[in-house]
């Protein structure tokens, strides 16, 4: 898909099944004072395909920026950056991003803004349309497909959102904090919606989130980052078995790691 | 689907309801009350001062004989043809200042190196007060309608491409990372986003031209013109029928007033979605 100059991935270096390969990344944003803002350190981390990874840190460590370089918007000042060995040099239709907020278009329908990548990508819209009502069925908008997003409430937008990001079917699933302006009910609901999507269509997701247990719920591997500019400081895997349910928070690993998780961001000043 | 979509929404309770919609109604009520009791009392008071001080209807005449005027004018006299002949002027001059206004705000707004070029320009003409360029338009292009046109033209086309410009470039920077993480081009990004992003402003530029291009026909005809009711006015003000010139003004409002209602309407259905009133007139 990509039209980028594709250099053939460098012989030998490659990690195998590494998706996602960042190397020394870093981002300075140029600032009306002439003083960058240096947002990133350098960043290594590798991501394999089909891996749930989620980013925890403090706010504003840098964790929207380095998914703003991973979804093509933003170009990192130094290092290189890698999508399935080749250079990131802008967005993918591969690449679906769900943002901080919902970002709804509000002169389209629900189902209009769902089916809006399927639009920009130039494909065929009716072979969406099916997928796209039954995405918003999944996360329980069925019948407001007409509606308009002013007579969503916000939960319902970020939902509207997910669903856009799903609907071109990418493989990978860049989320900024999802999940952050809603309920605990309905949180909870779509993180097992969440799983089940991850387990049935193997999509590689980077997740952000502000939520410790949040992130081991959903996760392989959860990255913590420090305050900005933003570097990896831990790496946890997480071993607890798949299909995980509500249940599962009280295992004891689960209860280890996010104690240890959160040991780790108070001493750095802590989430927030 | 209909039926989903009524199960759907949540059912809220007809008597609220039913109380705020009366409510709503009562303040409509008082507000037309007050409105409409501002006119009598200042028309009232108009004709009443006139009669009593036994003012000269040279120097101003009562509200009674304008009507009659106007009334005189549109059914017996040459108001009609003028009227015709005046928003002729107005209506070509504010589609040409919209379609141009637009296109060149687009570009401007797009494309760095014509931006650079052209819009200091645009800010510092801003400034000046077009509509005193209409004697020397009208020495270029004759006393026909085309000067009268260009006038309008002038005057209304710098609310149009401000309020484009404005809006264009207020797109809000989430909505365009959006689209750009779908893979869209900049063509994609201006047609799917910024363009609907920015019609509010369009249409507030659009709603000051279209009283500014009316403004433009008449003082076009006011420096010379054979029809028009800028010209009538000329006419009726040389034999100092003042209570003629004055019917001729109550007809350039309602036609300003109704070609702004208009528009309005227009961009209640065009721009649906939002309510709020934007931006500066540009005027
Ligand atoms: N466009 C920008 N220009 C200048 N500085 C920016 C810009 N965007 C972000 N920053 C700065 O970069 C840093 C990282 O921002 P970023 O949005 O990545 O944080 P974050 O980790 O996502 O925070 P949060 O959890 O609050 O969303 C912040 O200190 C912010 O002030
Ligand atoms: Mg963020």
């Amino acid at each position: 898909m990509r039209t980028a100059a594709s250099e053939p991935a460098q012989a030998g270096q490659r990690h195998d099944e590494q998706l996602i390969s960042i190397r020394g990344a870093t981002l300075a944003y140029p600032t009306a004072s002439g003083d960058p803002v240096q947002a990133l350190n350098p960043i290594d981390l590798d991501i394999r395909a089909e891996a749930f990874v989620s980013l925890v840190g403090p706010s504003g460590c840098g964790k929207s920026t380095l998914l703003k370089i991973l979804a093509g918007l933003l170009h990192q000042s130094e290092g290189e950056v890698t999508l399935d060995g080749r250079p990131l040099t802008g967005p993918s239709p591969n690449v679906g991003v769900v943002f901080q907020q919902p970002v709804l278009l509000p002169w389209l329908t629900i189902l209009n803004n769902v089916l809006l990548p399927i639009r920009v990508q130039k494909r065929n819209v009716d072979e969406y349309r099916q997928r796209a009502m039954d995405l918003l069925a999944m996360v329980g908008l069925e019948g407001f497909e007409s509606r308009y997003p002013s007579e969503l409430s916000g939960g319902m937008q970020q939902r509207v959102g997910i669903v856009r990001a799903l609907v071109p079917d990418p493989q990978i699933l860049l989320m900024d904090e999802p999940f952050g302006a809603l309920d605990a009910l309905t949180r909870e609901q779509l993180n097992d919606d969440l799983q089940t999507i991850w387990a049935e269509q193997r999509k590689t997701v980077f997740f952000i989130t502000h939520s410790i247990p949040e992130a081991v719920y959903l996760s392989d591997r959860v990255l913590v980052m420090s305050e900005r500019p933003g570097r990896v400081i831990a790496d946890f895997e997480v071993d607890i078995p798949r299909p995980r349910s509500l249940e599962d928070v009280s295992l004891p690993e689960f209860v280890e790691l996010t104690g240890r998780i959160r040991r780790l961001l108070n001493a750095k000043g802590g989430i927030d | 689907m209909t039926a989903d979509l009524a199960s759907a929404s949540p059912r809220t309770s007809p008597a609220p309801r039913r109380t705020a919609r009366r409510t709503a109604r009562r303040a409509r009520r008082a507000d037309w009350i007050a409105v409409v009791s501002t006119f009598v009392v200042v028309v009232g008071g108009w004709e009443a001062v006139v009669r009593i001080a036994d003012i000269s209807s040279i120097v101003l005449p009562p509200p009674s004989l304008i009507v009659g005027k106007l009334y005189d004018g549109l059914v017996h006299g040459t108001f009609v043809k003028n009227l015709g002949y005046t928003m002729a002027e107005t209506v070509l001059g504010f589609a040409i200042a919209a379609f141009l206004g637009i296109v060149l705000g687009a570009l401007v707004a797009e494309i760095r190196w014509i931006r650079r070029a052209v819009y200091p320009y645009i800010v510092a003409f801003q400034t000046v007060p077009k509509i005193a360029l209409a004697p020397l338009l009208v020495i270029w292009f004759g006393f026909g309608m085309t000067s009268k046109v260009i006038v309008a033209v002038t005057v209304a086309f710098f609310p149009v491409i401000v309020n484009t410009i404005e809006g264009l470039q207020n797109t809000d920077h989430q909505r365009i990372d959006m689209i750009r993480a779908m893979g869209a081009g900049r063509f994609e990004a201006f047609r799917r986003v910024k363009l609907p992003s920015a019609l509010p402003y369009i249409f507030a530029g659009l709603d000051a031209a279209i009283v500014l291009s009316l403004l433009g026909a008449v003082v076009g005809e006011f420096m010379g013109s054979r029809a028009g009711l800028g010209n009538q006015i000329l006419i009726f003000n040389s034999v100092l029928d003042i209570a003629g010139s004055f019917a001729v003004l109550i007809l350039l409002s309602i036609i300003g007033f109704l070609l702004h209602l208009l528009l309005v309407m227009v961009q209640k259905k065009v721009v649906f979605w939002t309510n709020v009133h934007a931006v500066s007139s540009g005027a």
